[in-house]
């Protein structure tokens, strides 16, 4: 028995670019006597869809808040490009260009729709209260431009007629879209996204599918944690498979989806 | 009926002081569930600092127009207590960021007991006389009178209050202000420098306090050492009332505290059969703080609930 397979991108366009963009090298993270990740080492290349999955409670998640600031980690080192990410704050590593997407929906509530794709552009705003309130040109024309830039990401993520209703009486598939929608308003070079497609129907997941591709053929970066395998293995050009905080395996769809220890840590090891 | 309109008129001009020290009670809360205890010193310290700029230039320079000379203590005043508040921020508060909400607590109390008795060395224990600069004139309404000061009070509060408004419902300080509120975290994944944010709501907070103390004093004609602590507790009863954490409602906690208060004072006499007088008037804000915990203790507009995660 073997993880299903879909469909796989030619080898020839993973040889085509492999500048590394993200660099994870020896990460671990321990809580108390829990070893959440081991010695992670992964790269992840400009312009790929590269895939995390695992079992639940293999690290994934936790990887990413490791990767975003969120935890600090014990030993290892992460990069972004050239840029050190490991021991920033969570908005040096946003600014640095790796933006992400959460599990649980992690929205602004009580914001509307607009507004937190707004909060989104945060990092890449500059203007102060006394501008503001003295309405300077510089201010103004900066406001304009980044309302005008979230109402176009909320038209591409077809949100557009939810801008002003707050983000919790968004419908849910909805609320996971304006989640990537805050997420791109950062202008991030790299973006996480954690089980976009969670509680998806098929067909919101074809859209989502599609979203991703053009995201990538935009020459975004997309680092994925996805628990439909299906999914992953017909999206991702790379994956890395997580099991009690190791990497266990990492390659092409193809290779993953064949090797033994992939196969036992979803399966178990009877299954061999 | 010329009574009733002139406890309006007082409890209006008492009551928009009340909103913005209880705005700041409530910027603070909304964003990190501290009640900075503080905050009413700060107030005092805005009123004992404008008060010195303000009695120096006085003697110094008497032909100077009073309405120049007031500015002057408030263009001190201000930044003295926007510095404050950062200060106080950042050596009491943030090292006690993830500590049990107990402990800020109490050093929220300390800080206060120490700003207190800073003002008592510098200023002494007696009360400082606000110098007679501004014009004293009066308007009749309807049987009532409204002096200057209370009109330039009244105007300056709505005027500060709107734009606060306006700050944190349009503008990215303030977007990134509620984000903080509604997740930390989340708002630091986004981008959003939260210590920053958080700086800034206490420095706000600070500069209303700042104005609060003028108009406090202004209004009374003196300041003293121990003012903060009353108006402190007053303040955070009107935020408490509108609904900690939520700005309207600090606004209309204050405004409806000042009436309570005016009208309170005004006829506890004529109810008690003369058995309590107008000097009871403190007493209204803490029975208004009883009765709210008691049976509404979300306050009129209710706290937003602040998620965490």
């Amino acid at each position: 028995m073997s993880v299903p397979k879909v469909g796989n991108l030619p080898s020839s366009k993973l040889d085509a670019e492999l500048t590394p963009l993200l660099t994870v090298s020896g990460v671990s993270k321990a809580f108390g006597g829990l070893q959440a990740l081991s010695d992670i080492s992964l790269q992840v290349n400009s312009g790929e869809i590269f895939g995390l999955i695992g079992p639940n409670g293999a690290g994934k998640t936790t990887l990413f808040n490791a990767l975003t600031g969120l935890y600090s980690i014990d030993r290892g080192e992460v990069r972004l490009g050239s840029t050190r990410l490991d021991g920033r704050k969570p908005h040096q590593v946003l600014q640095a260009g790796l933006a992400r997407t959460f599990q649980n929906i992690r929205l602004f509530a009580e914001m509307t729709a607009l507004e937190n794709v707004l909060v989104g552009r945060h990092a890449r705003t500059a203007s102060g209260v006394v501008g503001a309130v003295l309405r300077l040109p510089a201010t103004r024309r900066e406001e304009a431009d980044s309302r005008e830039r979230a109402h176009a990401l909320l038209r591409r993520m077809g949100l557009a007629q939810h801008a002003n209703r707050l983000a919790k009486n968004l419908p849910y598939g909805d609320q996971r879209r304006l989640e990537i929608a805050r997420a791109l308003a950062s202008e991030p070079t790299l973006l996480a996204l954690d089980e976009p497609a969670a509680g998806m129907n098929p067909a919101e997941r074809a859209a989502l599918r599609e979203l991703l591709l053009q995201l990538q053929a935009d020459g975004l970066t997309l680092l994925l944690i996805e628990h439909d395998v299906k999914l992953v293995m017909g999206l991702c050009t790379r994956l890395a498979v997580l099991d009690y905080g190791v990497k266990i395996a990492e390659g092409t769809p193809d290779t993953v989806s064949r090797d033994p220890k992939v196969i036992a840590a979803y399966l178990g090891d009877e299954a061999l | 009926m010329d009574i009733f309109l002139q406890q309006l008129i007082n409890g209006l001009v008492l009551g928009s002081v009340y909103a913005l020290v209880a705005l700041g009670y409530t910027m603070v809360y909304g964003i990190l569930e501290l009640i900075n205890f503080a905050h009413g010193e700060i107030t005092m310290m805005g009123a004992m600092v404008s008060l010195a700029v303000i009695g120096a230039l006085a003697l110094a320079a008497p032909g100077l127009p009073g309405v120049l000379i007031l500015g002057a203590g408030l263009a001190v005043a201000i930044p003295v207590c926007m510095a404050l508040g950062l200060l106080i921020e950042r050596v009491a508060y943030r090292p006690l960021r993830h500590a049990p909400r107990l402990a800020p607590l109490i050093t929220a109390i300390g800080v206060s007991i120490i700003l207190q008795n800073i003002a008592m060395l510098i200023w002494g224990k007696q009360y400082i006389p606000f110098p007679a600069i501004l014009p004293q004139g009066r308007h009749e309404i309807l049987g009532a009178s409204i002096s200057d000061t209370q009109i330039a009070i009244l105007v300056l509060a709505v005027l500060i209050m709107l734009t606060l408004i306006l700050v944190v419902q349009k503008t990215r300080l303030g977007r990134a202000m509620r984000a903080t509120a509604q997740s930390r975290q989340v708002a630091s994944l986004m981008g959003v420098d939260v210590n920053r944010v958080i700086a800034s709501t206490f420095v706000i907070g600070s500069a209303l306090a700042a104005v609060a103390g003028v108009m406090v004093s202004a209004y009374y004609g003196l300041a003293h050492y121990y003012m903060g602590f009353l108006l402190g507790l007053k303040a955070f009863s009107a935020a408490v009332l509108g609904g900690i954490g939520n700005l309207g409602g600090a606004m209309l906690g204050g405004l409806l505290l000042g009436l309570i208060e005016s009208f309170g004072a005004g006829y506890i006499g004529d109810l008690t059969g003369g058995f309590l007088g107008s000097h009871y008037q403190d007493v209204f804000a803490f029975f208004v703080l009883i009765a709210v915990l008691v049976f509404r203790p979300s306050g009129l507009l209710g706290a937003r609930v602040v998620e965490r995660a």
